[in-house]
């Protein structure tokens, strides 16, 4: 009886001791989700606050009283916000097609076809990934000054559609794909680009997309290239563009129309995110690198 | 294939080289001398150093606990997961400029987190003009706060690959969770952690864009440039138009990162014994 009782009551401290663990848990990370979001809030609730609200509020309020569209207005229509979010859009695009072709047909000449000196060649591939991104822009800045192609699109877009990591990334996913159906494939008389095409690609679908997504939040938020090589506001990104609206845009202190052009900078990509949420996820916990 | 870095190489040993001309009175070490001796790139060595020796363990030790925190639980964890890693989607640029007014003093306000800290009887401090330390802060704490999904993303995963049998078996030896956690949980873990040591050393050795975000291109005045930020500012822009200085700033660079790389592995490599 005695030890029955007694094993109630360690029972019980065991359950209390678990209900406060995991009470403080909730409320730590829920502590740092507030940290993450709170930015998030106060750029949006800022954007719809109106010039002279703000600035009437010597203590921010948490809410907009009168909340208004005037600031989105502004920033569309005073700065050239729609051209830079053009620009980025024409950008990564162009960028991420461009990068894919040239991805997915280095991979597959890697992963299948047999060429003298391959192995070489892939090696030496694979210790460009050595080389500091850094070193890497000084010579392209270099040879995209001497070529002439400052203030273009093909400036812009042509130094990132290789990508070494990406193509090593789906050699592997291309090697996995057991030879045998390539035979198969070969007696049936298929060609290599229909091969390619019609069974390849399909299975590596799921490391494709990753690519894309990755290469897709690179180029959105890309910012030291489009720097150094355009310093004409028409090829501006939104990076650039919100730099030069920060310091030249619309008079210095108007905070909510900054905040607005803010939020619409950042909206695409959070839509991005909340859409495919479970493959961005996997696929920057698999090839991804920020921090 | 290895062009750049031979040619880069070329560039900072080339003196007095000019890009318009595409001309050069000789080589030597002359870039490198200049470079060591410019006071904006000690300024910018110190700024990186600093910021490496706070956000690297900072955001790694962060990150451990929240992704313990978040394995502990099951209910609402996808949405938290989901919110932490809202900052990796987000354009750096663009959303230091919200840090930027959150942590602004202007003419009609102090700004928030100057009140926050007034409130808490603090003295308030303008931490994007104002003293050295005010302004390291911000950086550090926008930078933690862009590298922290990424870690958190990683280390949750590899938290949960961890077979359960393991801890099953601890717990019926009745081991405390303290003990659980040094002689399980970290050793099951420490590849990626140290995964991620390397790549955050590497990472704030590059920090740049963060810099700009919160104190505009004009890094050497505001005493807040890093190294990656010389290499540009000397490659364009105001004080631009020297790849000899730049490319010998970068390859100062490229070995400390490499001799750090170096020695993390050595130590990893030690303790494994």
């Amino acid at each position: 009886m005695n030890t029955g009782h007694e094993y109630e009551e360690i029972e019980k401290q065991a359950k209390v001791k678990d209900i406060l663990g995991k009470t403080v848990t909730y409320f730590l990370l829920s502590l740092w989700g507030v940290i993450v979001l709170f930015p998030f809030y106060w750029m949006v609730l800022t954007s719809v606050k109106s010039y002279s609200s703000y600035n009437a509020e010597a203590i921010p309020k948490f809410y907009a009283t009168n909340p208004t569209f005037q600031n989105y207005i502004d920033a569309f229509t005073t700065v050239s916000l729609g051209k830079y979010l053009l620009n980025t859009a024409v950008f990564t695009i162009v960028t991420t097609l461009i990068m894919l072709i040239v991805t997915v047909f280095s991979a597959y000449a890697f992963a299948r076809l047999s060429f003298k000196g391959k192995n070489i060649v892939f090696v030496l591939f694979l210790a460009l990934m050595m080389i500091p991104n850094e070193l890497v822009i000084i010579t392209n800045f270099v040879t995209i000054t001497n070529l002439d192609l400052r203030n273009s699109f093909p400036g812009l877009i042509l130094p990132s559609v290789a990508s070494v990591f990406y193509i090593y990334l789906l050699k592997e996913n291309f090697e996995a794909v057991p030879d045998n159906l390539y035979y198969a494939a070969k007696v049936d008389g298929t060609s290599d680009l229909k091969y390619l095409f019609k069974v390849m690609i399909p299975i590596a679908r799921p490391t494709i997309v990753t690519i894309v997504i990755l290469k897709v939040i690179e180029c959105w938020n890309s910012y030291v290239w489009p720097r150094l090589i355009t310093d004409d506001a028409n090829y501006f990104l939104v990076s650039n563009g919100i730099q030069e609206i920060r310091e030249n845009g619309f008079g210095r202190d108007n905070i909510p129309a900054m905040m607005a052009a803010v939020v619409a900078i950042s909206l695409p990509l959070i839509v991005l995110f909340l859409v495919f949420r479970k493959t961005v996820m996997t696929g920057v916990s698999r090839g991804g690198t920020k921090g | 294939m290895v062009y750049p870095l031979i040619d880069v190489f070329i560039y900072s040993f080339e003196e007095g080289y000019n890009s318009a001309s595409q001309t050069s009175f000789g080589t030597g070490l002359y870039n490198y001398s200049y470079v060591l001796h410019d006071p904006y790139f000690l300024q910018a060595l110190k700024n990186t150093l600093i910021l490496v020796a706070i956000t690297v363990p900072v955001s790694t030790v962060l990150s451990l606990l929240i992704s313990l925190g978040l394995n502990k639980i099951t209910k609402l964890k996808e949405l938290f997961q989901t919110v932490y890693f809202l900052p990796y989607v987000t354009n750096t640029l663009a959303v230091g400029l919200v840090f930027m007014i959150l942590f602004k003093k202007t003419a009609y306000t102090d700004g928030m987190i100057n009140l926050l800290i007034t409130a808490f009887g603090g003295k308030s401090v303008d931490f994007i003009e104002g003293p050295y330390w005010a302004k390291m802060m911000v950086l550090c704490i926008y930078t933690i706060w862009i590298v922290m999904p990424f870690k958190v993303l990683v280390l949750t995963s590899s938290l949960a690959s961890v077979n359960p049998i393991y801890y099953s078996a601890a717990r019926v030896d009745g081991t405390s969770n303290t003990r659980i956690f040094f002689r399980i949980t970290l050793p099951m873990i420490s590849p990626m952690i140290f995964y991620l040591v390397i790549t955050g050393f590497i990472g704030a050795f590059k920090a740049y864009s963060d810099a700009v975000a919160l104190f505009g291109t004009n890094l050497n005045v505001a005493e807040m440039n890093t190294i990656v930020g010389y290499v540009y500012d000397m490659l364009y822009g105001d004080s631009g138009g020297y790849p000899s200085y730049a490319s010998a700033a970068a390859i100062i660079l490229f070995s400390i990162v490499l001799t750090i790389t170096v020695i993390n592995l050595l130590v990893r490599n030690k303790s494994k014994r």
